[in-house]
């Protein structure tokens, strides 16, 4: 069976036309491409790491019944992923685990609060080792992957989709419904933040001097 | 092109930021969203400030560590469910169709 993988996937009326002639090498190339992002987003909204792959199960299930209907006005990725955090959203409100959405408006509103104000003042913005550190970097991206769960929750999928999935900033307003200026608002206080933490693991693994 | 330019304009023109003004157009100015003479105002402070220089590019490389975060596939019985799925009900939909 032929595999998409680790290669660009065909355009989306090529996708549309295969998944509706049940295609199955074309459907599980989609699902070997976004499943593992799908789960990372899907985890923003729910409390386990179970639930987050029931949910993508279920927008799997949702878009092998709903492509018939599909009707090309967004790409299917952003189609894909808007079924996906509906899902994830219904079923995290269900374990209460979330406030609703709406709760969280001014998370991307509020300037500060996480530890200094991250001007750049020479002093405190010390220089990190170089990427050729790779112990170093691969304990910093587990590190990071784990607190990414701290972050607020509108401020987690965004950076989630962005730099973690690799979504455009256009791709990320369409899928959540948010503006162009809210999302950019989310983004920067979610990587100012997580700025901070490589900062403070950085320094805590510095040699003295 | 000459072009007039209002003396209300000509300030924001020439508007510098301060160390703390430049971090929060960071995303902004990465995603080519700030206007020409904020974009110019961001270009000349990281050239000559040192910690807003090191700020930047630190905040380049965060990005590059969760472009490059540790992945978890989907656990294989749910895939393999799935492209059953897939087939039986497809299968369905087109003997329906």
């Amino acid at each position: 069976m032929g595999s998409f993988v680790g290669e660009v996937l065909p355009p989306d009326d090529v996708v549309v036309r295969a998944l509706r002639a049940g295609d199955e090498t074309m459907f599980a190339a989609l699902l070997d491409t976004w499943s593992h992002g799908m789960l990372r987003v899907a985890r923003s909204y729910v409390s386990t790491d179970h639930s987050a792959e029931e949910v993508v199960q279920d927008t799997w299930l949702a878009v092998i019944d709903g492509i018939d209907g599909f009707e090309g006005r967004s790409s299917v990725k952003t189609w894909v992923y808007r079924i996906l955090v509906n899902t994830a959203k219904k079923r995290g409100l269900r374990e209460s685990r979330i406030l609703p959405w709406s709760a969280f408006e001014q998370d991307g509103q509020t300037l500060g609060g996480h530890g200094p104000p991250p001007g750049g003042r020479a002093e405190f913005t010390a220089a990190w080792p170089t990427p050729e550190g790779e112990a170093l970097a691969a304990e910093a991206r587990g590190l990071i992957a784990e607190a990414l769960g701290r972050l607020p929750p509108r401020q987690r999928v965004v950076i989630t989709l962005r730099d973690v999935e690799g979504c455009t900033s256009e791709e990320v307003c369409d899928i959540l419904e948010i503006s162009a200026a809210n999302q950019r608002v989310l983004l920067h206080r979610a990587r100012a933040t997580v700025r901070g933490w490589l900062a403070s693991y950085y320094d805590s693994v510095k040699q003295p001097d | 092109m000459k072009r007039f330019i209002s003396e209300a304009r000509a300030v924001n023109v020439v508007k510098r930021f301060t160390c703390d003004e430049l971090v929060e157009h960071l995303t902004a100015y990465l995603d080519d969203a700030l206007d020409t003479p904020a974009r110019d105002a961001v270009r000349d402070h990281l050239s000559c400030c040192e910690g807003c220089g090191r700020y930047f590019d630190q905040y380049r490389a965060t990005i590059r560590v969760l472009g490059d975060l540790p992945t978890r596939p989907l656990p294989t019985e749910t895939r393999s469910r799935l492209l059953s799925t897939f087939r039986t009900r497809r299968a369905d939909h087109l003997t329906d169709g």
